[in-house]
């Protein structure tokens, strides 16, 4: 990995991305750079295109077009099963745990597809709430845990860039903590992440920069060490 | 000998057997129809017209081929299997965006169409197909006797369905389908190509109805309207046992052939309406299926 001194190689880059659902028009000219080794949150109201962006990445969208490029590699017109082959791993925000899989089968579930990714004991190290509870039910797990589970399929992968939408919704406090822990020891080992976030206070903690979205298009762009200059901006922009 | 119920013990372990035989080919063919269904939302009714044509491949293959029993069991499932991703690849993949009931409309009017097609060419009597050499003869077991061939089928038709039941529920690939059949865009955001999942499962799902196809020709005739006599009673097997479930149509077929048979002997006259019967009262106290999961 790249120390902080030296200029980072772009990672993802999204220029002009329009997404529809159907007929309606959702995205409408997204920008984004991601560097790597970054995080990089996406904030905004409700149906400002957060989602819509990640889902736009992975090719699960209706219709879209413009440009996403990983690593240099066009994105837009990929079959859609291989963009997760390139080393991009999704964490849905309805967490997706598969309630006709156990807990392993949906650990295990990702194929991998690069070298490098964890091992099975470094993610319970990571995650200690899921040792142990290989043959329960995905969905009998609690929220909290089924965020975990959530987040390490993925890791075991080898994914370089990870997209976690909402980690924390509808979690207690404690556990977004732990999620938070876990995120930043992820930063450390050099993953990528593009994180949604509803949750401003959470994600100034492992935030380097913030992305604004209103409306489906990017607003503003606030580094997370100017954030406090820029406080009053961002409550106009969030409503809160 | 002793009596039960008045009837004898000859005529109840017959009836038995033949209730095993009719349950060995609904849980196959209900199987078949429960990983389609799982996987791809579609009610197969080609499934009957498919298992015909599996028996007629073996026909076909031993009279104008000269291969035999052993070799129709392998190649006409195989046969069955690849006609069946033909069908799916050029017309069924196309109606997965719209309402299942197209799919069921689709599968109809190809089944119409098979059967219309086997019985212009080879009418309606039925051809015979002889019981291999190996599997000729029978056993008597002091209470009945039983005739090696049905043995066999109970035995085949075991293997398969509980063969396909491990590799669904306890691998790594059956994994995948189990998540495909819950939320197939996740699974292919993980990069999971999922259109050949559905593909591959369709064509196993009808190669199963093949396999059932050649297995039957010897007991059945082969005849073109074989499977329309028999879908009706599996998918009314399908659904008390909860569309879907992999377990529930093995076990239910198999329990429902029983009680046909049982039926028979002691009251012949609900013989062929006890299986809708028990559908009835099932949907009225469990609708999603003995096995079922309510969605």
């Amino acid at each position: 990995m790249p120390d902080g001194a030296t200029v980072k190689t772009t990672m993802l880059e999204i220029r002009d991305l329009q997404a529809f659902y159907g007929e309606s028009h959702v995205l409408h000219g997204v920008n984004i750079d991601v560097r790597q080794g970054e995080v990089v949150t996406l904030l905004g109201r409700n149906g400002a295109g957060k989602t819509t962006t990640m889902r736009s990445i992975m090719g699960i969208v209706g219709k879209r077009n413009g440009s996403i490029r990983f690593q240099g590699k066009e994105l837009i017109g990929m079959a859609q099963h291989k963009i997760p082959r390139l080393g991009i791993g999704y964490v849905p925000e309805e967490r997706g745990i598969f309630s006709s899989l156990s807990v392993d089968e949906n650990l295990m579930l990702p194929p991998v597809v690069k070298s490098g990714g964890m091992t099975v004991p470094q993610i319970y190290e990571l995650f200690p709430n899921l040792q142990g509870r290989g043959t329960t039910q995905g969905t009998r797990l609690s929220g909290g845990e089924q965020q975990m589970l959530a987040i390490a399929r993925i890791l075991r992968t080898g994914a370089d860039l990870i997209l976690l939408d909402e980690p924390t919704e509808g979690l207690a406090p404690v556990i977004i903590e732990q999620i938070g822990v876990a995120v930043r020891k992820l930063k450390q080992r050099g993953f990528t992440i593009v994180l949604v976030e509803q949750n401003f206070r959470f994600a100034a903690t492992i935030a380097d920069r913030h992305y604004v979205m209103e409306e489906g298009h990017v607003v503003d762009m606030i580094p997370n060490d100017q954030l406090a200059q820029n406080m009053d901006k961002l409550h106009t922009y969030l409503g809160v | 000998m002793f009596d039960l119920l008045g009837v004898p013990p000859q005529v109840l372990f017959g009836q038995l057997l033949l209730g095993l035989i009719n349950g060995s080919f609904y849980a196959l063919l209900s199987l078949g129809l429960a990983v389609i269904f799982g996987m791809l939302n579609v009610i197969n009714f080609a499934h009957g017209a498919l298992y015909m044509i599996g028996a007629f491949v073996a026909w076909l293959l031993l009279t104008k081929l000269g291969l035999g029993y052993w070799w129709a069991l392998g190649l006409s499932p195989l046969i069955v299997g690849l006609l069946g991703v033909v069908l799916e690849k050029t017309m069924l993949s196309r109606l997965y965006k719209l309402d299942h009931l197209y799919g069921l409309l689709l599968t109809f009017g190809l089944a119409l169409i098979m059967e219309g097609a086997f019985r212009h060419f080879y009418g309606v009597s039925g051809q015979p197909y002889p019981i291999p050499d190996a599997l000729k003869g029978g056993q008597n077991l002091g209470f009945m006797f039983l005739p090696n061939y049905r043995g066999w089928v109970v035995v085949a038709s075991l293997i398969v369905c509980f063969g396909t039941w491990f590799a669904i529920e306890r691998t790594r690939l059956g994994a995948y389908l189990r998540a495909a059949t819950e939320n197939p865009v996740l699974v292919q955001a993980f990069g999971i190509n999922v259109p050949v999942m559905i593909t591959a499962t369709y064509g196993f799902g009808v190669a199963l109805a093949g396999l059932a196809g050649v297995l039957a020709a010897p007991i059945y005739q082969v005849s073109p309207l074989m499977g329309t006599n028999l879908i009706i009673v599996v998918f009314a097997v399908v659904v008390i046992g909860g569309m879907g479930s992999i377990l529930g149509a093995i076990v239910t077929g198999l329990g429902l052939g029983l009680l046909e048979g049982l039926t028979k002997v002691f009251y012949p006259e609900a013989s062929n309406i006890v299986v809708f019967v028990v559908m009835a009262i099932v949907l009225l106290i469990k609708p999603a299926g003995l096995f079922g999961r309510e969605r």
